[in-house]
């Protein structure tokens, strides 16, 4: 059953989408976002988005994979199968330490790259605003805000005029299943 | 000290500059007297506060090279203020003329008899040698103080309009910096790793470089903060501090892979003629050193400048900065003392006063330099791409 999933509005050029997006943000709405070619400095701070948590989970997991690969080392080599190497220690944290760092970086690198996609609910294969066929311009020269029906303050009448009110044009409701 | 908008110039910066220049000169004859009681003292005092200064203004010589061999934009505002750091250099080999004649005390392999009784020395010979030190000195001397002044002197002549400068400086840059690399290394190979002449590590130049753009991004820190609260801080922003503290961030990280690598491969290598460095800074009280350096230089930095408002709130980046400018005194002292004292864990009054005398008269230099010309490289096209940047 086709049913309206949200409201898009094109906008003329970064500028306005800047501005749009902070009238939004100020209007109340949260569950909007804007589309635009390229990165637009500024953006985050117009729609007052919170700083990503990306940080921390790299910081977290880089932690854990340090821990880790020290532990784990100091497990083999110290308690389970302890052997004498070149006369050295059996828990050599100096030789330990090549691994440690390699595994530090490697689940930081993983942390950013899967946090990322995982934070960003990628990778998926459909979004309603597909259904919008002027939406592929956001790839080439247009840019967009939408207003998903979930948002408290929804309502396709008002939001439309709102969207209107604040200089967008094309206003369209994006229906699809 | 006060901006002035107009002119882009630092006003009053003679009251700093002439404090700065009295407590140096205090500094220094309190050191003459002291090089007169013990001059063995004296010497490696001075050259751990010469080598501190020296690889400071290194560090700003090299964030005006790599700016201008990336042209990296968001550094812009902060040039001529590296630019004047750098300035310092030519005053730091007026300062390194002393040190030749504390050879004696500082380098054994300058004394005729001991490289008689030493084959290892003799083979060095060829390198290490009175002549040949002294003559390689100053030409890094003389190389440094060429890159700063033709730099120096392109860059006023940009500020007076001068469009094609900025062309001129890029490939004196291009070619300043493997020149840079290579004397750098040398000037640390020989007034810091030939302090024990039988020891040997090649990548201790790199050690040596990394600490000193670590104290040079620091001060330039400083700095940053100094003209925000002077009345600039409609040009220097908190974002260029950001980026400076990423800096920080990155080098402090550097300095400890730098000195990690060097500690784990002769941990390895096991081999007795090249663990003695570390074994030295491990006993009789330098095995506290050791771990305070690891500790302040590099750990608790690295921690603090991982969150972002470290980097951003003036009283947390000027508090590391200052904290980096410290460790990095001790980072030589650490160097060059354990040589000498490698029985007993030793500070002299000396250490202090060669710190005051030399680092006055440098503060002093350096801030009669910052008045001197425009303090913003006001001519620079990409001025106000930098006056603008964000970070993202």
């Amino acid at each position: 059953m086709n049913q309206t999933l949200g409201i898009l509005a094109r906008f003329a050029n970064p500028a306005e989408l800047i501005e749009a997006a902070k009238k939004v943000r100020d209007a109340g709405y949260e569950k909007f976002d804007c589309h635009s070619p390229f990165p637009i400095h500024g953006m985050d701070d117009a729609m007052g988005l919170k700083r990503s948590p990306l940080g921390y989970i790299v910081g977290g997991l880089t932690v854990t994979g340090a821990t880790f690969g020290m532990a784990f080392q100091y497990w083999i080599a110290a308690v389970e199968y302890p052997l004498v190497i070149a006369g050295k220690p059996f828990f050599s944290w100096q030789a330990f330490f090549i691994v440690t760092f390699a595994l530090f970086v490697l689940f930081g690198a993983f942390g950013a790259l899967f946090g990322m996609l995982g934070l960003n609910r990628l990778p998926r294969l459909h979004h309603p605003l597909f259904y919008s066929d002027q939406f592929a311009r956001v790839t080439d020269d247009a840019f967009f805000v939408s207003i998903e029906r979930d948002d408290a303050k929804f309502d396709e009448s008002k939001t439309q005029e709102f969207l209107a009110s604040i200089g967008g044009a094309d206003i369209e409701l994006v229906v699809g299943e | 000290m006060k901006f002035d908008n107009k002119t882009y110039m630092l006003l009053e910066t003679d009251s700093f500059a002439r404090k700065a220049l009295i407590a140096g000169t205090a500094g220094v004859l309190l050191s003459v007297i002291g090089a007169f009681m013990d001059h063995s003292t004296f010497y490696q005092a001075y050259l751990t506060a010469f080598t501190f200064f020296t690889t400071i203004s290194l560090g700003g010589l090299f964030f005006v090279l790599v700016h201008h061999v990336t042209g990296a934009h968001w550094g812009i505002v902060m040039r001529r203020v590296a630019e004047n750091l750098a300035c310092t250099l030519p005053l730091m080999g007026f300062f390194m003329i002393p040190l030749f004649f504390g050879m004696h005390d500082l380098f054994h392999w300058s004394h005729a008899d001991v490289v008689a009784q030493d084959p290892i020395l003799q083979g060095k010979a060829g390198y290490l040698n009175v002549t040949f030190f002294v003559i390689r000195n100053v030409v890094y001397f003389v190389i440094w103080g060429w890159l700063v002044h033709s730099l120096r002197k392109l860059s006023i002549a940009q500020d007076n309009g001068d469009t094609e400068a900025l062309g001129k400086m890029r490939r004196i840059a291009a070619g300043g910096t493997p020149l840079y690399a290579i004397t750098v290394t040398m000037f640390a190979f020989d007034w810091l790793m030939s302090l024990d002449p039988h020891w040997y590590s090649t990548i201790f130049g790199v050690y040596v470089f990394s600490g000193g753009f670590l104290g040079g991004l620091a001060l330039l820190s400083i700095l940053s903060i100094v003209l925000r609260n002077n009345g600039a801080g409609d040009i220097v922003t908190a974002e260029h501090t950001h980026d400076l503290g990423k800096f920080l961030f990155a080098f402090t990280a550097w300095w400890g892979y730098i000195g990690g690598a060097q500690y784990f491969l002769i941990w390895y290598g096991n081999i007795p003629e090249e663990t003695i460095y570390f074994l030295r800074r491990w006993e009789y009280g330098w095995q506290e050193v050791s771990l305070f350096l690891i500790a302040l230089h590099f750990i608790i930095p690295f921690i603090v400048l991982a969150f972002r408002a470290a980097k951003r709130v003036p009283v947390i980046i000027v508090s590391i900065s200052a904290l980096f400018l410290f460790m990095h005194y001790v980072d030589h002292f650490w160097m060059i003392n354990p040589t000498f004292n490698d029985h007993h864990f030793q500070v002299s009054w000396m250490h202090l006063t060669t710190l005051l005398g030399i680092g006055g008269i440098y503060l002093g230099f350096l801030f009669k330099k910052m008045g001197g010309a425009s303090i913003i490289a006001m001519n620079d096209p990409k001025l106000q791409k930098s006056i603008d940047h964000t970070v993202a």
